[in-house]
């Protein structure tokens, strides 16, 4: 592979992340939100092979193909359950409108990008370039997490941080052991195991997802 | 300013003020046959057009001066603009004088007078209609600047002409993330700033939800006319900008007669296509509620934006 088309494949990958976290805040049905998450998995895992193709690193190939399973299929397989088992609305319900979350995103893009300046001013790779991109992933993700009121989103907003984390990650430090990768994995998908249950225990006790009503703790 | 230039640019408003109405024909008779109409002629336009152009002009008692001064700065601007941006070739003597800020702000212009001509008869869909397309356009106009500004950081150049010729001169820079973002940006903004369906529908009248129609409610005869000609004109300038800014190959880089009828044929197979394009989507699509496109064209913003981080930064 040559070092421009690298560099291109790269920057596409790794744009598509952030554009599918920024179409995450702007879709309004939860399906779709729960295709784009997968979407983002599936770049996530694009950024890893690249790499690994670029690297001759077949250790990181392996990694890509794990991440792809796990984040394009397994997790978004998850939440899409948790979404069709919800009866109540399959519209996103937020607590600020969608062209104040979009700007708000792409404000935190800039402080991500303000932010990383003295770590991409260190070396010049295009990997390092593009680590910005995975923090503004992360802080999406938060935004996400903190503006929702169901539950499912806010599971789909930790999905988002953790493909954040990842692709800093990857970008940062061309892939980790196989070891600490499969460690990060099996967190993440007990983490969201637990957000399952957790959810569904939510509903049947209290009738619906909405976080905004469980504001008292009772005996 | 070079003579053969002024000729570029003569040549280039010449040919837009003749092939608009004729691409809005062709738009609107692919719409008919895939609605399983027969539709009116390719150039029943230029025959609204010929037919207004001979009726009286009547102007209501309440207009002030706007009124009549709006359609002529609506048309001279849409006219400069089709004369500044690099269509046949990037040696226009006009775009030595005027860059993208210049392109941009003309186009505003034109709206605004429009706007404030829709305001003028003080009647309730004028005011309506120029308060919608208000509403648009400040959202619309700066995701058109910042979109091509993109495109222009990486050139190092806000002349359209230098952008152009540059992105010919590296054809690997048209399939970079940067571009591509920008391109959708500017994708919404042509089709909110011309009126087109998910935005507005350009084919009724008298809707709660139209915005251009609603503004020029109070326009007969020349003066519609005119009006009439400029949207025309507007919609091959904007669709003119998406073509060449991101496929510019056809495009002459000199003032030679024969490259200029080649970049003339170029230019008109990416119109028909891109207006062809439009016109078979907008069968398929539904108009959006007018308050959901605060929301689309916000996404288009943030695209145009991301367009910019991402050339400045990666680039």
């Amino acid at each position: 592979m040559s070092t421009t088309r690298f560099v291109q494949l790269l920057d596409l990958s790794a744009g598509l992340v952030l554009v599918t976290s920024f179409a995450a805040l702007w879709l309004r049905r939860l399906v779709t939100v729960t295709w784009v998450i997968a979407v983002q998995g599936i770049a996530l895992a694009a950024v890893a092979m690249v790499l690994g193709v670029h690297e001759h690193e077949t250790e990181l190939m392996l990694i890509a193909l794990m991440v792809g399973a796990l984040r394009g299929v397994v997790l978004p397989g998850l939440i899409l359950r948790a979404v069709r088992a919800g009866d109540e609305h399959r519209e996103v319900e937020s607590l600020i409108n969608v062209p104040a979350a979009l700007l708000a995103a792409s404000g935190l893009t800039l402080v991500a990008y303000a932010t990383t300046r003295d770590v991409v001013a260190l070396s010049s790779t295009p990997q390092v370039r593009a680590l910005p991109l995975g923090i503004a992933v992360m802080l999406i993700g938060m935004l996400l997490i903190v503006t929702r009121r169901k539950a499912v989103l806010q599971i789909m907003g930790v999905l988002m941080l953790d493909n954040g984390i990842a692709l800093v990650m990857f970008l940062g430090t061309s892939g980790v052991p196989l070891a600490v990768e499969l460690g990060i994995a099996s967190d993440v998908l007990l983490a969201m195991f637990i957000l399952q249950v957790l959810t569904t225990r939510i509903r049947t006790k209290f009738g619906s997802t909405d976080l905004d009503q469980l504001r008292e703790l009772r005996d | 300013m070079s003579p053969t230039g002024v000729v570029v640019a003569v040549v280039q408003v010449i040919l837009t003020v003749a092939v608009a109405p004729l691409l809005v024909g062709m738009m609107r008779l692919i719409r008919a046959r895939l609605e399983g109409r027969v539709g009116a002629p390719l150039r029943q336009p230029w025959r609204d057009l010929r037919k207004l152009l001979g009726k009286e002009r009547m102007v209501s008692a309440n207009t002030s001066i706007v009124f009549s001064l709006a359609p002529l700065v609506l048309l001279a601007s849409a006219t400069l603009v089709a004369g500044m941006v690099p269509f046949l070739s990037t040696t226009s003597a006009l775009d030595q004088v005027g860059d993208l800020f210049a392109v941009v702000y003309l186009l505003l212009l034109g709206t605004v007078f429009l706007s404030l001509a829709g305001l003028d008869a003080g009647t309730a869909f004028g005011g309506m209609g120029a308060s919608r397309e208000m509403t648009i356009a400040a959202i619309a106009e700066p995701t058109l600047l910042v979109a091509i500004f993109a495109l222009s950081v990486s050139t190092g150049s806000s002349n359209l002409g230098t952008i152009v010729a540059d992105t010919l001169a590296h054809p690997a820079r048209a399939a970079s993330p940067a571009s591509m973002l920008a391109f959708s940006a500017l994708a919404v903004v042509t089709i909110a700033e011309t009126g087109r369906i998910p935005v507005d529908n350009p084919s009724t009248h008298l809707e709660l939800t139209m915005i251009h129609e609603a503004m020029i409610l109070e326009y007969s005869g020349p003066d519609l006319a005119l009006v009439e000609l400029a949207a025309h004109l507007r919609l091959v300038v904007f669709l003119g900008l998406l073509a060449n800014l991101f496929f510019p190959w056809g495009i002459a880089t000199t003032a030679q007669p024969l490259h200029l009828v080649a970049a003339a044929g170029a230019v008109a197979v990416k119109l028909v296509v891109l207006a062809a394009v439009i016109a078979v989507v907008e069968v398929f699509i539904a108009k959006v509620r007018l308050f959901r496109v605060p929301e689309l064209l916000a996404a288009s913003f943030v695209l145009a934006f991301l367009a910019v981080t991402v050339s400045f930064f990666l680039a």
